[in-house]
């Protein structure tokens, strides 16, 4: 109790607390204290978020070994653009998304409609497609690299060659490589996604389906009117955090592969770290991060823009 | 696989099983409950149930089987005949091999430490923060609340090398984060979604409640402490899961803050260590780095799902 007495009270908007402010009624009206609970949250965001995005700002106009910064314009996103790895990065990147896309939505989406179905072993379902998700990412690539290994050792060469095809080469073969990388990447994130659309479906309201079924709405008619309309507004956003997310992958090539074989599997995100930790040009580097930061907010915007019929209902 | 409609074989408690069918009944999705009595839906919806188990049993826990089995068994026979069944007997010396040869332990240490420190800074910041937003609301609560908003929609790469380049030389305190803990705990508090799930589950709770309780004369640091902190239970919950498991998972960050061997977690190790150790031993080490977040799911598995579903919600 004796620590109340000391405590500074919460505001009071009373007569007497409209006196005039000066920094001793701040005080006592608990402004402090309520500094005092914001402080880690400003402290943190300020150094790790605010300062680093607006330092990105300037850092990509600089060009910087630590001892000397000088400003060099637009000469960092010059480079940039000169680069002719540049284009195979952004290739192979539009390439790994437009197949993550393909995989990685529908399945999902189809998985957790027949879940839902499910009435014992709904919960069995949700959990064994979560697994994946929870195992740590570094791990789920390393067991997968051993699983396309080129020889007669590896899982799928082993399991294909049985019905006498193969062996492949897989991430050596640079035709293979990214949809190679999808497929692992897909089966380590599928789970969450099966998980959210569930719980959306738990939330469509039983008198949609009751009146499409009067109506005389088959199986196929009940999905494709009551519960993809239901499910707009999640699907809508789920493809688009999904097309921000794989347009950053990073873990699953640098690991695999490395960006090899010559390249075919480097993308925007390991060029960013070619650039910044392994040519230590952080100037170059936070360019190409910006125009990467960029393309995806005028990506999302057109996205938001032209499905901003469907998401209003 | 028993088909809907049988009544569960609970003759031990008839009157829970009886409620538990009625239930299933008003819940309803595509197929009504009418639509299970037909006999054919009735076995279509099960051999369709049973092909879902089977599949994602053999591509979600099949791998996971066949670490184990590649954990336990020799690199020769791994390499021989990547699907027998221990040939020539389990051999769980692979596992303490992990452990001696390539200092797993440190590793697994390095990584507990990490998600430990993670977790306390990144409540602190979601909690207090959450807490002065939702419910102290002074009046730059709404600018700082709009700013932490903001940075949910730029993406994380923009910042990636410049919080690098401040994480090595801190503005003026002047430190080098570079090879210590600060370096990947601090980073991992300045979330912007914890901060968000906190300031939403408290604003849902009616603000009568807190007004009650400053009549009674309780003060800011009372009301947290009493009031916010029990009340917050289930959403405390749900953001230390999250951090937690974000902290196992990471990889990039800590490479980058960690380049000393003896400091890095198992994600920044194993990928290190991978061509230079024993196929066997290497498994076994994957083998125990997942065993971990595994147990963990199965004991928790609401929990987790939960925290999933909620990191779903706040994305519509």
């Amino acid at each position: 109790m004796v620590a109340l007495d000391t405590e500074p009270r919460a505001p009071v908007r009373t007569g007497t607390a409209r006196r005039r402010r000066t920094p001793v009624t701040w005080v006592r009206g608990g402004g402090l204290t309520t500094l005092l609970f914001f402080l880690p949250l400003l402290l943190s965001f300020t150094l790790f978020s605010w300062w680093p995005i607006a330092r990105s700002l300037v850092l990509s106009l600089q060009q910087t070994n630590f001892i000397v910064t000088e400003w060099v314009g637009l000469e960092n996103f010059q480079r940039v653009l000169a680069d002719p790895l540049l284009g195979t990065a952004v290739w192979n990147t539009t390439v790994f998304t437009l197949i993550a896309l393909l995989i990685g939505f529908p399945v999902p989406l189809l998985l957790a409609v027949f879940v839902a179905e499910l009435r014992r072993t709904r919960g069995l379902a949700s959990v064994l497609a979560y697994l994946p998700v929870v195992i740590p990412p570094v791990v789920a690539v390393l067991l997968w690299k051993t699983f396309y290994r080129p020889d007669d050792a590896g899982l799928f060469n082993t399991v294909l060659g049985r019905v006498g095809l193969g062996p492949f080469q897989w991430l050596n073969s640079g035709d293979m490589v990214i949809p190679a990388i999808v497929v692992q990447a897909t089966w380590a994130s599928f789970g969450t996604a099966v998980i959210i659309y569930l719980a959306a479906l738990m939330t469509i309201r039983t008198e949609l389906y009751e009146s499409a079924e009067i109506d005389g709405a088959g199986v196929v008619r009940r999905f494709w009117h009551v519960t993809l309309p239901q499910l707009r507004g999640i699907l809508l956003i789920m493809l688009l955090l999904q097309l921000i997310g794989t347009f950053q992958v990073f873990t699953e090539p640098y690991i695999m592969t490395g960006g090899g074989p010559e390249n075919r599997s480097l993308t925007v995100l390991l060029l960013i770290y070619r650039y910044a930790f392994v040519s230590g040009d952080y100037g170059r580097a936070t360019a190409l991060s910006l125009l990467l930061a960029l393309a995806l907010g005028v990506l999302s915007a057109a996205y938001l823009w032209a499905t901003r019929r469907w998401s209003s209902s | 696989m028993t088909t809907i409609g049988t009544p569960p074989a609970g003759a031990t408690t008839p009157s829970r099983g009886r409620a538990r069918t009625r239930a299933l009944d008003t819940e309803r999705s595509i197929l009504s409950g009418m639509d299970r009595q037909v006999p054919h839906v009735r076995v279509a919806v099960t051999i369709a149930g049973v092909l879902i188990l089977l599949g994602l049993v053999v591509t979600c826990a099949g791998p996971l089987f066949w670490l184990f089995k590649a954990a336990t068994s020799t690199s020769t026979e791994t390499l021989s005949d990547p699907f027998g069944l221990w040939p020539s007997g389990v051999h769980w010396e692979n596992l303490t091999e992990a452990w001696t040869t390539i200092r797993f332990g440190t590793y697994l240490r390095n990584t507990l430490i990490i998600c430990a420190g993670t977790w306390f800074f990144g409540v602190l910041v979601a909690m207090t923060g959450g807490y002065g937003i939702a419910i102290l609301k002074p009046a730059y609560a709404r600018v700082v609340s709009a700013a932490v908003l903001a940075t949910l929609f730029i993406p994380g790469v923009i910042s990636l090398v410049a919080l690098y380049l401040t994480v090595i030389d801190l503005p003026v305190l002047n430190v080098n984060l570079l090879n210590t803990f600060w370096g990947v705990w601090l980073p991992a508090a300045a979330s912007a979604f914890n901060v968000l799930l906190v300031s939403r589950f408290l604003q849902s709770i009616p603000p009568t409640l807190f007004d009650a309780a400053r009549i009674d004369g309780a003060g800011a640091v009372r009301i947290f402490w009493s009031l916010v902190l029990p009340l917050s239970r289930p959403i405390l919950g749900v953001v230390s899961l999250l951090t937690i498991i974000g902290a196992y998972k990471d990889f990039l960050w800590p490479l980058l803050v960690l380049p000393d061997p003896d400091l890095q977690p198992i994600s920044v190790a194993l990928p290190r260590i991978e061509s230079s150790t024993d196929l066997g031993v290497f498994m076994a080490a994957l083998l125990i780095s997942v065993v971990i977040p595994v147990v963990l799911f199965l004991a928790f598995q609401r929990q987790f799902l939960r925290a999933a579903g909620s990191a779903g919600a706040i994305k519509e």
